[in-house]
């Protein structure tokens, strides 16, 4: 299966009397590894629960691989190969690491409903778990329960639940907030080794990373794009200066 | 003759509606600020009933029962709250489900030990025996009238405390957001003391003036401490104003349904599935309607929290 | 406890329970004491019932505060099956947990879309509409029910009359629905349901259809609580609204709560201790109710997690 490509068009979510997301254009192209940038309040994490279904669209379209996905529940969306990571570790605590992601292996072999037979005697559903499990780098830590891991190990465990959910498309919002920066540069080889085999729409503050990973960024301000591009394209933008870069000069 | 009916069904309607009210006051203003389930607020309607058939007995005059009642309540609230309620604040759902269920049984028992398990006839104050007439031909009891004028009165006193006072302030405060509430400076601790005597006090005048209507008897908070949460959360836990709207509406719609409603079926229905599906249908017309607010709007009518 | 997860019973544990419950009424027989036989064929169906109720609550984190529902609608199956002349068993107990599927799907797929305090209120909201309903319907008795004229036909042989048959079906009907929640619970749907209980967003965006999935428990709870009614029927050979009234549905709550709820034999524990404890306290007098309260308040006090979270507490300190 090849990569999935992501549209989105005239996208826009208002909360109140707030714009959050304001007509946002946005193509990403099939195993291309797109950052998305914005100071604070800019309406990134909107964007993600808006793509990932958690809120619902005001206004505009999201197509996933040509089918438009714009109302589409949220499950179903995993269910068609769209996975995501949180801002704010969302793991389950009083399960094992391995459990966690067994869960999520679930999850991509559609195993919901058996009412017999014991999920922790399943060979083939383990190793795929303790296949993501090697990648992420948690082995050691297969039997803790995720509430008692570091914060480190958990954000690296909140990428791992999206990755054996099946998801070809990931939205990773903020993977290293909070991190050290040994941590960050664990998780920034991480995110690196998935370039490729995933399309991966990565929100980050972290410009450094950005700059080195992606292959385009989009610049987000008060919900609006103001610039998509490469690396040397947005880090010359006038506009992403001033806005973003915090300069006044012209 | 049928205005006549509809007038007398709807004050009857309106004086359950407000005695409702004075018992979901106090529960929305504990569940919204505390957090905190309380299934024995029923029992203190229990105790102020029972307490003011006591004082009414010894001295005669039912002024002095109600306030004696309510004062005493009060204070048996205060007292709960300040040896048990707060360790339970912080406890899961399912904690203060059992301890309170544990009170109801505890009261219920204490209640049969010391006024037996007989229920108590209360007599109206006799001043109020007798019907009214207030307009030709439209005769209506007078202790009816005095119910829904005192609730009324409480209902309106209530609502501006809570809408136009420091007090209320706080309390409203403590409603929406109990953190902010705490770095603003209000005094948590005994603001919950103060809502829940109040709260207790309101149950007891309800209790008092509904004796003479209903028995006095152990377990009379019970199903009334259901309509009591059918209330709140029609109205919106937390909210004073969804406590009085959601009061009048359950009371209005469970007494005109118990009315007319059988009634009105015969008209559409054979008279034998009439008179079987009407009364069951008018006993569970509130629920329905609580079902139905909550599956459109999932947090009741005036969401206090945002 | 590496893992919440996976709940492993202890086969010995699980066969020294077993052999007790199956000499019990042998013992009691043989020191003259048959009334504890239908006490603790009591204790077993509430066993069951509480049981299917922590499926909802422990496994599920589902509050629902309208169990009784659904155990009302089995009983009244099988009393009204038998007025009707269907004596079977084998036909009114399935007829009876269907009708308490079919229930709890109707009240499930409504109540599974609020969440919170407003999920606990409307499932009550829900079985007081079939408490009010049973009561005000002449056909089922109304306000005094209607007595069974015996207890259904199981198999030529087996005299459910006789209270020790009568012991063994019960105990049989809850050693296999508790052997099924416990290979439910390990399997895919019990799996995913606690998955939903510890946090439904991230299921949700795993790809798990969580309404269905807790629509599927509230089902199967329903169920099994319907079979419990229609056990329930039986022992009694009589039923009432009362069956149906909030506060039963709030005592299969404080068992679940007092055995500990999440706990395999939550339920269980929970409906012998509370059961044993009012019987023990009826005895020596007749406001056992206030006792039964203060107990209660003290295991809330001093044991929050229940009688089995507190034993368990208790062996891992020794352990450790």
């Amino acid at each position: 299966m090849s990569a999935p490509s992501l549209a989105i068009s005239g996208l826009s979510k208002r909360f109140g009397g707030v714009v959050a997301v304001d007509a946002v254009e946005l193509q990403l192209q099939s195993g291309e590894l797109h950052a998305l940038i914005g100071p604070n309040g800019a309406g990134k994490t909107t964007l993600v629960q808006l793509l990932s279904g958690a809120e619902r669209v005001d206004a505009g379209s999201i197509h996933l691989d040509g089918r438009d996905i714009t109302h589409v529940a949220m499950h179903q969306r995993a269910g068609l190969g769209l996975g995501r990571s949180y801002q704010i570790s969302s793991v389950f605590a009083a399960f094992s690491v391995l459990d966690n992601l067994a869960l999520a292996a679930q999850a991509r072999a559609r195993r919901r409903w058996g009412c017999w037979a014991p999920v922790a005697a399943d060979a083939v559903l383990f190793a795929a778990a303790r296949g993501t499990l090697d990648a992420i780098g948690l082995s050691a830590r297969a039997e803790t329960p995720a509430g008692a891991l570091a914060h480190g190990e958990r954000r690296q465990l909140e990428l791992g639940l999206a990755l054996a959910s099946g998801a070809s498309m990931l939205l990773l919002d903020e993977p290293m907030a909070g991190m050290a920066a040994a941590e960050a540069e664990r998780m920034l080889a991480l995110i690196a080794s998935l370039r490729g085999k995933f399309t991966i729409l990565l929100v980050e503050h972290d410009m450094d990373a950005v700059f080195r990973l992606a292959d385009r960024i989009t610049v987000l301000v008060y919900g609006r794009v103001i610039a998509t591009g490469g690396a040397e394209d947005i880090r010359r933008h006038p506009d992403v200066r001033r806005a973003y870069l915090g300069e006044d000069q012209p | 003759m049928t205005l006549i009916l509809f007038v007398e069904q709807c004050l009857n309607g309106v004086q359950l509606g407000l005695m409702l009210f004075l018992l979901a006051a106090g529960l929305t203003l504990v569940f919204g600020i505390m957090d905190m389930i309380n299934l024995a607020h029923g029992s203190l309607y229990m105790i102020g009933a029972y307490l003011a058939a006591t004082v009414i007995e010894a001295t005669g005059s039912f002024l002095l029962g109600a306030g004696a009642a309510m004062i005493g309540t009060g204070l048996i609230g205060a007292a709960l709250e300040v040896s048990l309620f707060r360790q339970l604040y912080r406890r899961s759902h399912l904690n203060q489900v059992l301890a309170t269920f544990a009170l109801i049984l505890i009261a219920n028992e204490t209640v049969r030990m010391i006024w037996g398990a007989q229920p108590i006839l209360l007599n109206m104050p006799e001043a109020l025996a007798g019907p009214v007439e207030p307009v030709e031909g439209f005769r209506y009891p007078a202790y009816r009238l005095a119910v829904i004028a005192v609730g009324a009165a409480v209902a309106l006193l209530l609502y501006v405390m809570v809408v136009h006072t420091r007090l209320g302030m706080r309390v409203r405060a403590g409603a929406s957001d109990r953190d902010m509430a705490n770095v603003m400076g209000v005094d948590t601790r005994r603001l919950f003391t103060l809502v829940f005597a109040i709260g207790a006090g309101l149950c007891a005048l309800a209790g008092a003036m509904l004796g003479p209507i209903l028995a006095v008897q152990v377990g009379m908070g019970e199903n009334i401490l259901i309509l009591a949460f059918v209330v709140i959360v029609i109205g919106g836990i937390g909210s004073i104003r969804g406590a009085l709207v959601g009061a009048l509406l359950v009371g209005l719609i469970d007494t005109a349904g118990r009315a007319f409603l059988p009634g009105l079926l015969r008209h559409v229905f054979p008279p034998t599935i009439a008179s079987e599906a009407g009364p069951a249908l008018a006993s569970i017309l509130i629920y329905v309607l609580m079902a139905s607010v909550l599956y459109f709007r999932p947090r009741g009518l005036f969401p206090a929290r945002g | 406890m590496t893992s919440a997860l996976h709940v492993s019973a202890r086969p010995g544990f699980a066969l020294a329970g077993a052999i007790l419950l199956l000499v019990l009424p042998l013992g009691l027989l043989a020191v003259d004491q048959p009334f504890y036989i239908v006490l603790a064929s009591r204790i077993l169906v509430f066993a069951l019932i509480a049981s299917s109720l922590n499926l909802l609550i422990g496994y599920g984190g589902m509050i629902s505060f309208g169990h009784a529902a659904f155990v009302g609608i089995g009983a009244y199956t099988v009393a009204g099956l038998m007025q009707a002349g269907i004596v079977s068993a084998w036909l009114a107990w399935p007829i009876a947990m269907l009708a308490g599927a079919v229930l709890a799907l109707g009240i499930g797929w409504i109540s599974l879309r609020t969440s919170g305090v407003y999920f606990i209120m409307i499932t009550l909201a829900f079985a007081q509409m079939a408490y009010y309903a049973i009561i005000s319907l002449k056909l089922l008795g109304g306000d005094d029910g209607l007595s069974l004229g015996g207890r259904s036909a199981l198999l030529p042989g087996i005299d459910l009359k006789a209270d020790l048959s009568f012991y063994y079906v019960a105990l049989a009907c809850f050693a296999a629905s508790l052997a099924f929640l416990h290979r439910l619970i390990n399997a895919e749907l019990g799996r995913a349901l606690q998955g939903v209980r510890d946090n439904e967003t991230r299921m949700e965006a795993l790809g798990f259809p969580t309404y269905r999935i807790k629509l599927a428990a509230f089902i199967i709870a329903g169920a099994l609580a319907g079979l419990g009614g229609a056990l329930l029927a039986n022992l009694t050979g009589l039923v009432s609204p009362s069956l149906l009234h909030w506060t039963q549905s709030g005592a299969l709550m404080i068992m679940v709560i007092l055995g500990g709820a999440g706990r395999l034999l939550g339920g269980a524990i929970g409906a012998a201790v509370l059961l044993i404890i009012e019987e023990v306290l009826r005895d020596y007098t007749i406001h056992w109710q206030l006792g039964v309260g203060v107990v209660l308040l003290a295991i809330v006090l001093f044991a929050p997690s229940g009688l089995a979270g507190g034993l368990a507490g208790l062996r891992q300190r020794r352990q450790a």
